[in-house]
């Protein structure tokens, strides 16, 4: 998961926009800037037709749709555009589906934060072999299919897995987690740790220890040294992590599906119960837009918020 | 940069767009390819049940046949329905049950049978000639059939059992029997509340509202006890301990209990329940519409029949098949229920405009 962007990268859009700059150049000079503009377009071509048709064709349907009307039988016609599945969206089901999602997906962001900062911190202090050698670590389970993954903790939650009779054997609760909202919290955290880790390393690695060193002097102790330094220099990373693991979890699917037993369902199930299930293409469609606001709104506090340092 | 450059790509883009879209009506007009008896016309893409097909016979039907079958599952016939709705799916062959027949037949989703390329369609049962939802098997032929009800782990409950869908929906026996968090439904709507109007004494075709809300207050009470909503699982997790008792199919059910180490049961509840009756339908739009009817005829030869029966423990609609299958198979009041037991069975129906309120209703009772 590439956070900071090398330089080289830049987007299409800003080399446009650089093109496009009313400066008042000599002729040539202003040739060979269109022309780089041009090249820079043409570069970004195949992405840019790549994202119209398998992204903003794909939500523009999810958009009409939203406003579609759903005959008697289920079917999603392109007419009479209404808001009726908009006025759904405050029905006691959606919103407490809404709150469920909300709730699990925050304390899924707090417990991965608490768990991946230490770790962070710990890989970016070693030496750069042992560096590597833990990030790479931290990625192994991208190595098999998520859904497997998730399929093998069903395994150990169920009342015979391994978790379950650990937890029993050191008296921490009877029963199985298997087909709670535990067991659907804890593969969420399970999903998306790296998530938070690899932004915080990122973060936690470009500190420049001096300023610690720096604080020490100044009589700071370890905690304050780390709350008045480390931690704001971090919290880039802090952010961008959260981001990472609040927007996914949010819209979970697989995970309370398999783990929840599908019932008391997410965000994520509730639209693929709508589509699949209820044929409620409208319904469906008017919670992907709300979880779209959602999300962009997150992404753009974050960008607000000092996501520019990254 | 050039405004006329960006116009001219969203132009192109559209027209291809538009152009791939176009393209799919040209055979409307035409009406259906016409197919003869063992004719083949590509690979097959099959669309069916999860854990209904016995995998050698796909084998034997790829080697006789020299084209590939790629299967692919779905869980309800709601959600097959929704997925090949939109078309565009490539899918040849389905395997819907009788309602969903009904509906597919209306919204003109399936094409008829051609009889010509389905010869084996003569060995058919006389009792599954004419189905209500398919008059003379017009559009379908039966693939197999069986009955939904309940799968208990006797080990856990002991064998003094109420045969009755209170297992599954009341506050007392799941007391009673230690069965809170270890039941499962089927996710699927017509069965599920299905099951509860039964348990409430009405007709599981029902198309009262007030009915159908009692239905839905009876799932919604029951949305605690139950650990999931599963309709591919439903056996396996009764025979891992996962959960005591499961809604489900008689087929998969007896298929698992096999592999169990305790002692378990399925039973049909007294209140009654449903029988039902698969057939294979080929797509309006399908692609390869003369493998399909070659599969389908391949499937409905004596021998192969049998043979999937008594793979996967469905009676078989095939009447010339009955000689071929295991007598133990046969004898089984399971996969064959008595003629007594058949009277309290129920086909669901396809009401109408009342369909989507059964979805509705399980939609906001599981919460």
């Amino acid at each position: 998961m590439p956070v900071e962007a090398p330089p080289g990268d830049a987007p299409v859009g800003e080399m446009e926009s650089e093109g496009a700059s009313e400066v008042v150049t000599p002729g040539l000079e202003r040739q060979a800037e269109r022309a780089k503009a041009r090249q820079g377009f043409l570069l970004g071509l195949p992405t840019i037709i790549y994202l119209f048709i398998f992204f903003i064709i794909p939500l523009g349907f999810v958009v009409a749709y939203s406003f579609a009307t759903r005959t008697r039988s289920g079917r999603t016609e392109l007419r009479d555009f209404n808001l009726d599945a908009y006025a759904r969206l405050g029905d006691d089901i959606i919103m407490t589906v809404a709150w469920r999602s909300l709730w699990m997906s925050v304390v899924t962001t707090i417990i991965c934060l608490i768990l991946a900062y230490p770790l962070a911190y710990f890989i970016s202090t070693r030496t750069p072999a042992v560096r590597n050698m833990m990030l790479v670590g931290v990625m192994i389970p991208f190595w098999s299919n998520f859904l497997i993954r998730t399929y093998a903790w069903r395994v150990l939650l169920d009342s015979d897995g391994l978790v379950t009779q650990a937890f029993e054997a050191i008296g921490l609760g009877d029963g199985r987690i298997l087909f709670t909202s535990n067991a659907v919290i804890l593969g969420l955290v399970y999903g998306y740790l790296p998530f938070m880790v690899l932004p915080l390393y990122a973060a936690i690695e470009r500190i420049d220890w001096s300023l610690v060193e720096g604080a020490r002097d100044l009589y700071a102790s370890g905690w304050a040294a780390f709350r008045r330094v480390v931690w704001p220099l971090s919290r880039p990373g802090v952010i961008a992590g959260s981001m990472l693991v609040f927007v996914p979890s949010f819209g979970a699917y697989v995970t309370p599906a398999i783990l929840g037993g599908n019932k008391e369902g997410l965000l994520g199930s509730y639209i693929v119960l709508q589509f699949l299930s209820a044929r409620n293409g409208p319904v469906g469609s008017a919670v992907s837009v709300v979880v779209l606001a959602v999300m962009l709104i997150s992404t753009l506090i974050y960008f607000r918020s000092g996501g520019k340092n990254l | 940069m050039g405004k006329w450059m960006r116009m001219f790509a969203i132009l192109g883009i559209l027209g291809i767009v538009a152009a791939g879209c176009g393209g799919d009506d040209e055979e409307a007009a035409g009406g259906f390819k016409q197919c003869e008896a063992g004719e083949t016309d590509g690979d097959l893409a099959f669309f069916n049940w999860s854990e209904y097909m016995d995998p050698d016979l796909i084998t034997a039907f790829q080697d006789e046949f020299g084209v590939t079958v790629t299967e692919d599952f779905y869980p309800s016939n709601e959600e097959m329905f929704a997925k090949i709705a939109p078309g565009g799916t490539g899918f040849d062959l389905i395997v819907p049950s009788d309602y969903m027949i009904s509906i597919l037949i209306e919204e003109e989703l399936i094409q008829p049978v051609q009889a010509a390329a389905v010869p084996n369609r003569a060995n058919i049962a006389e009792k599954f000639s004419d189905p209500p939802f398919d008059p003379g098997n017009t559009y379908t032929s039966p693939y197999q059939w069986g009955t939904t009800g309940i799968g208990i782990d006797l080990g856990v409950t002991g064998t003094d059992i109420p045969h009755s869908w209170s297992l599954l929906f009341d506050a007392d026996v799941a007391e009673q029997y230690g069965l809170d968090g270890r039941i499962s439904l089927l996710d699927d709507p017509r069965e599920t509340m299905g099951a509860a109007l039964k348990y409430l004494g009405y007709s599981l075709n029902s198309t009262s509202a007030d009915e159908l809300a009692e239905a839905e207050a009876v799932i919604a009470d029951a949305v605690s006890r139950v650990a999931a909503f599963d309709s591919d699982q439903y056996s396996e997790l009764v025979v891992a301990g996962e959960t005591i008792v499961g809604h489900g199919y008689s087929g998969n059910f007896l298929w698992d209990f096999e592999e169990g180490e305790s002692e378990y049961t399925y039973f049909v509840p007294d209140e009654g329940g449903t029988v039902w009756v698969d057939g294979m339908a080929v797509l309006a739009e399908a692609p390869h519409p003369c493998t399909a009817f070659a599969f389908t005829n391949f499937l409905l030869d004596a021998q192969n029949g049998a043979q999937l029966t008594n793979y996967n423990w469905y009676a078989s609609p095939n009447g010339a098949a009955e000689e071929f299958i295991d007598q133990e198979v046969l004898d089984n009041p399971i996969i064959y229920p008595t003629a007594e037991a058949m009277k309290r069975l129920e086909f669901i129906e396809d009401t109408g405009e009342f369909e989507i309120e059964y979805t509705d209703a399980l939609t906001r009772a599981r919460g």
